[in-house]
């Protein structure tokens, strides 16, 4: 209770910027500019609170013969962008919180391509956190990675945090060339300190070269059928993947359990079906302890890959 | 068709090598993660929405006559873990045999040539239900009924459960199945215009990670 009061009481950070998009809405008329989203708009008729918005960033890189560059680099909505500092020959963008998003409502997409023989790494300055917003009305957030021959990808966001009343339904949807290499981390975390969640779907779809790779969806909070039962998260609330796939992994590889205790967590290291991809499902008690199994898989990983 | 063909089917005398399978049950118990009625009604609940769901979905579409070859390969992608996919194969073979010699058919003649070292499980079992002339509805009704069967009967034998709780567990449970098996179906009648990708993927961390382990012990009384 005390948890979220703070929601109801005071203005989430981020609010000022959300009604400065909406009210800029007329005088943008282009078809990725925040919109409010019809349907949703029911509950709180009349009110001057935008029951949500429709974004749409872009991100592009391509290579240029010598280096990657990054041609596009699309900010809409609550997703600021900006190139940070390359490591190596990796470009690299990370995205920043303009607004705070998603809130109920919200239609939120990121569109990531990493062009033929790009380097791309994109990560997020800071946590995703769903909150309930004005109406009750779920929100979406559809991320969607391309990456094209001998191309490289990372996707390395902070965590998605599901608070109380909130409902999110996140996709993921990778299209990979046949020789695209991948790195995702995935991570959700189920209510801030002590707080219960809302309810969080989230969808992670992997193709390489049109055939599907990895399909998993997960519903988490209520009111989900026996989520924090013994046969899906039991007494944890963090959850996270991590995936790489690299032509050079051996899909022979046997699965290792990394880690198998209730305090500490467990995750497994397991290559999928007929590919060289790993993949490593971690749950723990919190999302710190979550970061921590993530990172020693990957250890393992890359030492799999020297 | 005859409506008696989907009890034959869904029987848990029929030979297909299910009883050998407890469905990570064993290694929830082993772990004390289950130890009584409540535990176990949580455990099959979610094992009928995550696990259940997906193999009810994949039954579906195979009933319906979707290309087996594109089901089983959804399925591996629906099955991160090493050890669900061989144990998914290895019922998927011995499901076909049973089924070959029950309701012959040139679907499943097909099935058995392309795949000679087993497709996973449910996918065989919607090809099966398909020779036995019943729906979709019937396969995702199977799929999602096997996914707590297995687990509360081998519960019985694990934690010495009585039997006639195990029972009234899956009696509750019933309800629930239907949903599943609707959602299932439904789903399956998407795959012509969307795809596999409209087939559901509901996957579970704790029953990936357990299978594993499971699959390390050396002493066990289930295979899985």
């Amino acid at each position: 209770m005390n948890a979220t009061a703070p929601l109801t009481t005071t203005t989430p950070p981020g609010h000022g910027a959300r009604a400065d998009a909406s009210a800029a809405d007329p005088a943008d008329a282009g078809p990725t500019a925040c919109e409010h989203v019809p349907e949703a708009c029911g509950n709180s008729a009349g009110s001057a609170q935008p029951p949500g918005v429709h974004a749409s960033a872009r991100i592009r890189a391509g290579h240029n013969g010598r280096t990657t560059t990054v041609p596009l680099l699309h900010s809409d909505g609550p997703f600021h962008l900006r190139r940070l500092r390359p490591r190596g020959d990796r470009a690299r963008v990370s995205v920043i919180g303009a607004m705070s998003a998603p809130l109920g409502g919200d239609r939120l997409t990121l569109d990531v391509t990493a062009e033929n023989h790009a380097r791309l790494e994109v990560g997020t300055a800071a946590a995703t956190i769903a909150l309930r917003g004005p109406t009750t009305a779920p929100a979406t957030y559809d991320v969607r990675l391309t990456v094209g021959e001998h191309a490289s990808l990372n996707w390395l966001p902070q965590p998605l945090i599901s608070t109380r009343g909130s409902t999110l339904h996140q996709t993921c949807a990778v299209d990979l060339a046949p020789s695209a290499r991948l790195l995702l981390r995935e991570e959700q975390q189920l209510g801030r300190t002590a707080e219960p969640p809302g309810l969080l779907s989230t969808r992670l779809t992997v193709r390489c070269d049109g055939r599907p790779l990895l399909d998993q969806h997960t519903l988490y909070g209520e009111p989900a059928n026996a989520w924090d039962g013994p046969a899906v998260l039991g007494p944890h609330r963090a959850a996270g993947q991590l995936l790489v796939v690299h032509p050079r992994l051996d899909p022979g590889l046997p699965p290792l359990l990394i880690e198998d205790d209730p305090t500490a967590g467990h995750a497994v290291l397991a290559p999928l079906a007929d590919v060289p991809a790993l993949l490593i499902t971690a749950i723990a008690p919190t999302s710190a302890r979550l970061r921590r199994l993530l990172d020693t898989g990957l250890a393992h990983v890359l030492a799999a890959t020297a | 068709m005859t409506r008696a063909a989907l009890l034959v089917l869904a029987d848990g005398r029929f030979p297909a090598g299910g009883y050998a399978h407890s469905g990570g049950m064993e290694a929830a118990v082993t772990s004390r993660d289950v130890y009584d009625a409540a535990t176990l009604e949580a455990f099959c609940r979610g094992r009928l929405h995550t696990a259940g769901l997906t193999a009810a979905g994949l039954a579906a579409a195979a009933a319906a006559g979707h290309d087996p070859l594109a089901l089983d390969e959804a399925a591996d992608a629906r099955t991160p873990m090493p050890a669900l996919r061989q144990v998914a194969r290895r019922l998927g073979r011995q499901m076909l045999r049973a089924a070959r010699a029950t309701w012959p058919s040139p679907g499943l003649d097909l099935l058995a040539r392309v795949r000679p070292q087993g497709a996973h499980q449910p996918v065989v079992l919607g090809a099966a239900a398909r020779s036995a002339g019943l729906t979709p509805l019937d396969a995702a009704q199977c799929a999602a009924y096997e996914s707590v069967g297995g687990p509360a009967t081998a519960a019985v034998r694990l934690l010495g459960l009585d039997p006639l709780e195990a029972t009234a567990l899956l009696a509750r449970l019933t309800g629930e199945l239907d949903e599943v098996a609707r959602t299932a179906a439904a789903a399956a009648g998407r795959v012509p215009a969307e795809g596999v990708g409209a087939l559901p993927a509901a996957s579970a961390p704790l029953l990936d990670v357990i299978a594993e382990r499971h699959a390390a012990r050396t002493v066990r009384l289930f295979a899985s």
